[in-house]
């Protein structure tokens, strides 16, 4: 059983915080405080990271806040292992440390909080608040369930219950907007699209999150269309798409398979190798020669500077760069899969990133 | 709220800052110099060098003649240059102003 269905398994049990500092007066201090949540929940301390991280393995917790100062295993080395081995847990630092760095890097390690230690009731005040936020969103689970849902069953549910809602959709670096007014789809827009073409682009995102903002009644209709019109319509383009890509690969590169093919049509993509780390032998490519040797590359360029992201407590590695007299090349990771992607040098370093990230987010969907 | 001077605590125990700076490996493995601090574990230096040094001639092998590797952590740009056979390596910690400076 996941950590994070046996915790969810126990709603109506009490929320279970896991406190760690090397100093016990402070521990103590803090665990008078957490105890002026109206929520109640069991405070357990802790003062040794090691210690910590054995607690968390033999029980499920809601959150761990954690000191950063420590001696042995600092906060750091904590979190990076937190991040690893229990990456739903939710985190706050709380340190007396005052250094852009280090608040860098501990949000770079996913930690939901990074909070200076209160000095004065008004910031106990402010940190039991967001404590209690955290431990609601932990507790209603709301964002996540929603998730489970596809953005289809989502419209289909507003528009049946005649809602009126704007609901904001994020898949990696693209952000769109669905407006509904009394259960009717009055427009959609997103980067470089709007109604109806917007509307087509953001369905064909298969991951994401989405929220619902409130409704925004003076909003122009620009889709005339019904919303199970429009569904049906954006079915058969998804459809008509993937049969391009698929005949676009069978004329220029037959073994390329149709979820590739719209990465290597990418606008500045030169090549593209990408290759499954589970299995060494296997991956797939367009552009390039030596493919298997590129590949082979890549795997082990990711497997040999990954663990650097630990030692350093740097945060995951996000991408790799690498630059030559005839193109810039990309390295990252998404899902099951390794690419190495080779772009025009007319790409600029500041656009390498971004781009690589919503070629990545175009396989997530 | 005098009673609250007990949120600063002296403690012992340091965190390791991520450097900043730079150091030069050669063709052999060896750090030549470094403008990194002493206090900065060598051995992380060492791994760090050697691992581009290997990245740059596997992609040779490859096909890929490399001039620069840049790696990007959360929190932490790593940036290499070839150099005979060594490398130039240069570390810059990512913060918010690092970051509005680039913009």
């Amino acid at each position: 059983m996941l950590w994070w269905e046996r915790v969810t398994g126990k709603m109506e049990t009490r929320q279970k915080i896991l406190l760690l500092d090397d100093d016990q007066d402070l521990l103590d201090t803090y665990g008078e405080i957490l105890g002026q949540l109206a929520s109640q929940p069991e405070v357990h301390k802790c003062n040794a990271g090691a210690r910590a991280l054995a607690m968390l393995e033999s029980e499920p917790f809601h959150l761990l806040i954690c000191d950063l100062k420590m001696p042995k295993m600092d906060g750091l080395q904590v979190l990076s292992a937190v991040r690893r081995q229990h990456p739903h847990l939710r985190t706050v630092v709380l340190t007396s440390l005052v250094d852009e760095q280090f608040r860098s890097r501990v949000y770079a390690l996913g930690v939901d909080l990074f909070w200076q230690k209160p000095g004065t009731e008004q910031e106990i005040k402010q940190f039991l608040e967001c404590i209690e936020s955290l431990l609601g969103r932990e507790g209603s689970g709301g964002f996540r369930g929603v998730q489970s849902k596809s953005l289809v069953d989502i419209i289909q549910l507003e528009c049946i219950s005649h809602s009126s809602s704007v609901l904001r959709i994020t898949n990696g670096l693209y952000t769109g907007k669905i407006w509904i007014n009394e259960g009717e789809l009055i427009d959609a827009e997103t980067e470089g699209a709007e109604a109806e073409a917007a509307f087509h682009k953001i369905l064909s995102w298969k991951a994401g999150n989405f929220e619902t903002l409130p409704a925004d009644r003076d909003r122009p209709r620009r889709i005339l269309q019904s919303y199970n019109a429009l569904l049906l319509e954006t079915a058969q383009a998804q459809d008509e798409a993937l049969q391009e890509n698929a005949a676009w690969a069978a004329s220029t590169n037959p073994n390329l398979s149709p979820q590739l093919a719209p990465l290597a049509r990418y606008d500045g993509v030169e090549f593209i190798v990408a290759a499954q780390n589970s299995g060494r032998d296997k991956f797939e490519s367009h552009g390039i020669e030596a493919a298997e040797k590129v590949a082979d590359w890549t795997r082990k360029s990711l497997a040999r500077f990954r663990p650097f992201a630990d030692h350093l407590q740097a945060g995951p590695l996000e991408l790799i760069e690498a630059i030559n007299h005839d193109r810039r090349i990309a390295i990252a990771e998404q899902g099951d899969n390794e690419f190495c992607v080779g772009w025009r040098r007319s790409v600029t370093a500041e656009n390498l990133g971004p781009r690589m990230k919503k070629l990545l987010a175009l396989w997530a969907s | 709220m005098g009673l609250l001077s007990f949120f600063s605590k002296p403690s012992p125990a340091t965190l390791l800052r991520l450097p900043s700076g730079s150091f030069t490996m050669d063709r052999d493995g060896h750090i030549v110099v470094s403008t990194l601090p002493s206090s900065f574990p060598k051995a992380v230096l060492n791994d760090m060098g050697r691992s581009v040094i290997e990245t740059f001639t596997e992609a040779r092998k490859a096909g890929l003649y490399l001039e620069k590797l840049v790696l990007q952590f959360g929190s932490l740009k790593v940036s290499a240059r070839e150099l005979s056979g060594g490398a130039i390596v240069f570390f810059s910690p990512i913060t918010p102003i690092t970051i509005n400076a680039k913009n």
